[in-house]
């Protein structure tokens, strides 16, 4: 049985045909092509799928793509403008907080919504509401620097 | 390889940061991993596997799978060929299992159908007929005569009375009178280790995207270490020639040694066979820890004797891995590498492999090498402790050095290990006090690093600007270094250079990325072939200016003329000469094929400060340290990211991360919740200190750093637990009931 | 498998009772989801709970605060009054998972997972919290520690489900805490787990407490022996002694990937003695 779900991804107004057991990471993925959010574990343990539902920070492997009606999605895709990166995905450049780049998507958007959450957070604030966020690659030491960096660069914005 | 001139010259791109170009790709979201491509009218694959750890495959029935709408195709075992070689054939068998099911998750069919949740409905209704066998997962349970034999006739010859039939593989390094050394120390200490098998943890599980025809042409997306591999293996298992499968390697999202080898890729070009249609297969991260690649699991004795002054007077290390169900070879470099940061007159280490039901063991940042020096290091902290000497300034004394006669046979070159140990000792934090209840400890770790095969093209555009073509999957950054070797041997800027990863039908054959090889050897072929790229040039400006090419220099960028008797040119820059090649001869450009010798051995030294909660046996690390030699850094920040990476694997390695079998041979942690690998808030600040002891191998300096750093914390954090709570440590991960247990029967 | 998200109660109750096959109810999903994908269930209807009315509300009731059984974990965080009332309860709800499941985790699903080592639910009973339970018949009101009666079972009956849990009212000078105990930092199943709640005299005497354990027992235990080990103290060392040793006593745990039986036994005492300490603090004990 298929279900007609209407929803706004990065502020643009979508629609999709999903199965009920299907995931809202399976359908960003699969119907939507927006391949930027990624299947590391499929039950929530890694955090690379990371987007957010309504504002909330979730695992969207963790969301059934039903639903996604009516709701407002926000992956990495939406961060950077036409013309401009986000703080923090410049801050991950020059800060080199990335090695193989596939946890980073989900990283990226859970940074950004502890910055809205907490413009100015301790280092313990950020590896803590990161720790949902596997990277294998990094030690997570250059992340914490890009964040802090990106979070004081938007504190002076 | 004679030591290079340009090496000591003054650098103006290597050992900048600049940013990495597919940077804005990976901070967007863009860049295309293994699962992240589709092609239209694509079916789905979906593998079956063993619940048994060891199990007769009686019979297989896949017709009523093949029956259920939208199934495609089905395959198994029976549809791969067995090459006669045998390290091919190992992979064939653990692609798919053909008579028997050697460890739990073991492949035994797969379905190809027209969605995911068809092909998982298919694989329900595959029947299979097992016979169950005894099993053993216990590395020393499997050494014994009566263990259950997990392949028979796999024994090596040289097998000695009381070994049982899984056993295959022995080797011994050393050299010196041991007796004699033990006889002249003044204190001997012998212990045995046991280190837990882990994985790579990489988050990107296995994915590939597979298109072959009737005509038996075939196209392979797939995340891996090496295309190349990829290929010849792929080729040789489905019987079809190396010219006619073109593999692209995807983004990779990591790998670190576990995605040198191939798991799903046959499977999936088998599909596309049978059912004339791409497939793709992407493993779920339950399917990854399964059947791909964890390290050896190991039991080791190690036996040193010192000095009351801290001279080492011999050392003798047995070890015993198991790298799974098949034959193994890694306990070669933990018995090369056990010993390989000390100078001593007499040393030996013995080496067994034996075959488990576990999963084929696949590469993991320094294969073999942290297990052994983990043993080794913990020894001679031990020794330290008892006789009241300093650990670092016994590890200065015993260092290797150049000249030293190394534990497994060469003679060291200009090596970095007693600048390292030095640095360690000057640094702050080796002098910080430490609070009650707070310890610190400290170890050296080892990798040879490779070179290998490699092939590089560098193409001069008309704009000026310079196309570098290289085969060798980035996992880390390599990218941004290859660009910086090329403008700095050119003599350009780093934003003019591209490179880009060929697939296999576009560049000559490159080994995988592994043994810290890549920024190394690829390096090296980039720098020889912009030199080659340099004499066209220059040959170019010799004709345009009419005199002899051996008169004309490359300076900055620029051809000049060699001397005053060359002649008055101004000189003509790279972009000039590219400008009119058209004119002058045709298109531009350089290249490289080597195998390269001359990767320059690495060192690292790691302290770390750390405290046990004794009531519950938890430990925190507070401070952590790497000093390592890069011979040049080329890229800093990503030299700095491969200290730090492998250092917190290291750290997950000693204190958490475990393949945990149960009793009925079936592996109880199967994903990220209980395969628990370190998260952002289990640790410090991870500091970093470069050093630069050049490597005479490479034109530039250049050593390997991937590997060394994973190998240190074991023992660092081992040593510095055992001061913390009064006990030696002897068994890895050091998970909280296992300290517990430690500290309560120490006080009983 | 069917998808239905219902506007009342009632029409709930109806649709989770006329399925014959298995139902499953949705509200932050974090477990359910997890065991579809590992085909551990596969229910033929799902009822997302999150558009029932005051699902997702938390509203002041008799001095206490009832908590929709859809308030995710992140928002019942950000409830300040609650967080005063009840941090033990809220800390413990807090340390399921990562943040990105406290976007959607809630206390009443994690009650009806019925795992032993639920984070919240220790910290529930020792509140001596009340579920509140919609379903064919009338609402009705069940004590915390009645719902989960072994690993992944419940007491609830066919068409039941939990709307609401309620956290009551409580005396002056009261403070409760949770513990649990894991490998790493974050991202662990507990190993075992402790709650306190107490309730001082003026002078600093304990006059009542509650201290329940998880992760020790098929189901969170609830510890009288411990709770009476302190009451009438000041929460001395001696009495501390005996609050972790009724604790130990009280365990029953397994040996698995997480554990041992030993491990567990003498950790679960541990953590009740170091609750027990914040609570008495929190309370406005001087330790």
């Amino acid at each position: 049985m298929s279900i007609s779900v209407s929803t706004t991804v990065n502020g643009d107004a979508v629609d999709f045909i999903c199965n009920p057991e299907e995931s809202l990471l399976d359908a960003l993925r699969g119907r939507l092509g927006l391949t930027g959010s990624k299947e590391g574990c499929g039950t929530g343990d890694c955090g690379a799928c990371s987007v957010t539902l309504n504002g909330r920070l979730v695992c969207s492997c963790l969301v059934l793509a039903v639903e996604a009606e009516g709701a407002e999605i926000g992956t990495v895709e939406g961060l950077a403008s036409a013309d401009r990166l986000h703080p923090l995905q410049q801050a991950f450049l020059d800060h080199a907080a990335l090695q193989c780049g596939v946890c980073t998507p989900g990283i990226l958007v859970a940074a950004k919504a502890l910055l809205e959450k907490n413009p100015d957070p301790s280092d313990e604030d950020v590896r803590y509401w990161l720790a949902g966020n596997l990277c294998r690659c990094t030690g997570y030491d250059k992340i914490v620097r890009a964040v802090q960096s990106a979070a004081a660069q938007m504190r002076s914005a | 390889m004679a030591f290079d001139s340009h090496q000591k010259r003054e650098f103006k791109q290597v050992g900048t940061r600049p940013p990495r170009p597919d940077g804005i790709d990976k901070v967007t979201g863009r860049a295309l991993y293994g699962a992240d491509v589709s092609a239209p009218g694509m079916l789905t694959a979906r593998i079956l596997r063993s619940p048994h750890p060891h199990a007769k495959i009686v019979a297989i029935d896949t017709s009523e799978a093949a029956a259920l709408p939208g199934v495609k195709g089905i395959v198994t075992g029976a549809d791969f060929a067995l090459p006669d070689d045998e390290f091919f054939a190992d992979i064939a068998v653990n692609v798919m299992a053909r008579d028997k099911a050697l460890y739990d998750g073991h492949a035994v069919a797969a379905v190809a159908a027209i969605s995911p949740a068809v092909a998982a409905e298919a694989l329900k209704r595959i029947k299979v007929t097992y016979e169950v066998l005894p099993h053993v997962t216990d590395v020393d349970a499997a050494m014994r005569a009566d263990a259950p034999v997990v392949q028979p006739g796999r024994a090596v010859e040289t097998v000695p009375a009381g070994m049982g039939a899984n056993v295959t593989h022995f080797c011994e390094f050393g050299h010196g009178d041991v007796a004699d050394g033990f006889a002249k120390a003044d204190l001997v200490v012998e212990r045995s280790f046991r280190t837990a098998a882990t994985h790579q943890g990489y988050i990107e599980p296995h994915a590939c995207l597979a298109s072959m025809t009737a005509d038996g042409k075939a196209d392979l997306w797939c995340c891996t270490q090496g295309q190349f591999n990829v290929r010849t293996i792929c080729a040789t298992l489905l019987g079809i020639e190396a010219s006619q499968l073109r593999v692209s390697a995807s983004e990779i999202g990591g790998g670190f040694g576990g995605k040198t080898t191939v798991f799903i890729e046959p499977v999936a070009l088998a599909l596309s066979r049978k059912t004339g249609k791409p497939v793709k297969l992407v493993m779920t991260r339950d399917e990854v820890f399964k059947a791909t690649g964890p390290t050896v699991s190991t039991s080791i004795d190690v036996k040193i004797g010192m000095t009351k002054d801290g001279r080492i007077t011999a050392g003798e290390a047995v070890l015993r891995y198991s790298g799974g169900a098949y034959p193994c070879g890694t306990v070669d470099m933990g018995a090369q590498a056990a010993f390989a940061a000390y100078d001593l007159a007499a040393v030996r280490t013995t080496g067994w492999n034996a075959l488990t039901n576990r999963p084929k063991e696949a590469a993991y940042r320094a294969p073999g090498a942290p297990q052994a020096i983990y043993a080794v290091e913990s020894v001679v902290d031990e020794l330290c402790l008892a006789l009241k000497l300093d650990p670092l300034d016994v590890r200065i004394r015993n260092a290797a050095r150049k000249g030293t006669k190394s534990s497994y046979g060469p003679t060291f070159d200009d090596i970095g290990l007693l600048a390292t140990l030095e640095a360690a000792k000057a640094h702050p934090h080796y002098t910080a006090p430490l609070k009650p209840g707070q310890a610190r400890g400290l170890s050296c770790g080892f990798w040879f690093n490779f070179g290998g095969n490699t092939c590089v093209s560098l193409n001069v555009n008309t704009d000026g600007t310079v196309g570098v073509t290289e085969g060798n999957p980035d996992i880390g950054g390599s990218r941004a270094s290859i660009s910086l070797m090329a403008a700095e041997e050119l003599g350009i800027e780093y934003d003019k250079v591209r490179t880009i990863i060929a697939d296999t039908s576009s560049l000559g054959y490159n080994d995988v990325t592994d043994g810290s090889r890549v920024t190394f050897s690829v390096g090296l072929a980039t720098i020889k072939a912009a030199r080659d790229a340099i004499g066209k040039m220059c040959g170019r400006a010799a004709k345009i200016w009419g005199i002899d090419e051996d008169a004309v220099e490359w300076r900055d960028g620029a051809a000049h003329p060699a001397g005053p008797n060359a002649g008055q040119f101004p000189p003509m820059t790279l972009a000039e000469i590219a400008a009119v090649s058209f004119q002058t001869g045709g298109p531009i450009a350089g290249h490289h094929e080597v195998n390269v010798d001359g990767a320059g051995v690495s060192f690292g030294v790691h302290l770390v400060d750390l405290e046990v909660d004794s009531e519950t046996g938890a430990t925190k690390v507070l401070r952590y340290t790497v000093f390592q030699d890069a011979g040049r850094a080329v890229h800093p920040d990503y030299v700095e990211g491969q200290m730090q990476g492998g250092a917190v694997q290291g750290i997950g390695w000693a204190l958490n991360e475990e393949y945990i079998y149960g009793r009925d041979g079936r592996l109880q942690n199967a994903g990220f919740l209980d395969y628990r690998v370190p998260v952002a808030s289990d640790l410090p600040p991870i500091d970093t200190v470069i050093l630069e002891i050049p490597n005479p191998g490479h034109p530039y300096g250049v050593r390997g750093v991937g590997e060394t750093p994973i190998v240190p914390p074991l023992a660092a954090i081992s040593n510095a637990v055992s001061r913390a709570i009064g006990v030696r440590m002897q068994e890895l991960p050091m998970s909280p009931p296992r300290i517990l247990k430690t500290i309560r029967a120490a006080r009983a | 498998m069917r998808y239905e998200k219902p506007q009342t109660v009632a029409e709930a109750a109806r649709l989770l009772t006329a399925e014959k096959g298995l139902t499953r109810i949705l509200a932050g999903g974090t477990d359910v989801l997890v065991q579809l994908k590992a085909g551990m269930v596969e229910p033929e209807l799902v009822v997302d709970i999150k558009a029932l009315p005051g699902l997702r509300s938390i509203v002041s009731e008799a001095g206490g605060f009832r908590i929709g059984a859809a308030v995710s974990g992140a928002q019942l965080g950000e409830d300040a009054e609650v967080r005063a009332l009840w941090p033990g309860v809220v800390e413990a709800t807090n340390l399921i998972g990562s943040t990105q499941v406290q976007g959607r985790a809630t206390m009443a699903g994690n009650l009806c997972n019925a795992s032993p080592a639920a984070d919240s639910v220790p910290a529930l009973v020792a509140a001596g919290a009340v579920a509140r339970i919609a379903g064919p018949g009338a609402a009705r009101d069940v004590p915390v520690e009645a719902i989960p009666v072994g690993p992944g079972k419940t007491a609830l009956k066919r068409g039941e489900f939990i709307t609401s849990i309620f956290l009551p009212a409580r005396p002056a000078r009261s403070g409760d805490a949770y513990l649990r105990f894991i490998p790493r930092t974050e991202m662990d199943i507990a190993v075992a787990s402790a709650a306190v709640s107490l309730t001082l005299d003026e002078g600093g005497t304990i006059t009542a407490a509650r201290v329940a354990l998880g992760a020790v027992a098929p189901t969170v235990r609830l510890v009288e022996a411990a709770a009476a080990a302190i009451v009438g103290t000041k929460l001395e060392d001696a009495a501390v002694a005996k609050l972790a040793a009724a604790c130990s006593a009280a365990c029953s745990p397994i040996d698995d990937k997480r554990g041992t039986i030993e491990f567990r036994t003498e950790v679960a005492g541990v953590l009740a003695k170091r609750a027990a300490r914040i609570a008495y603090t929190r309370a406005g004990g001087q330790a």
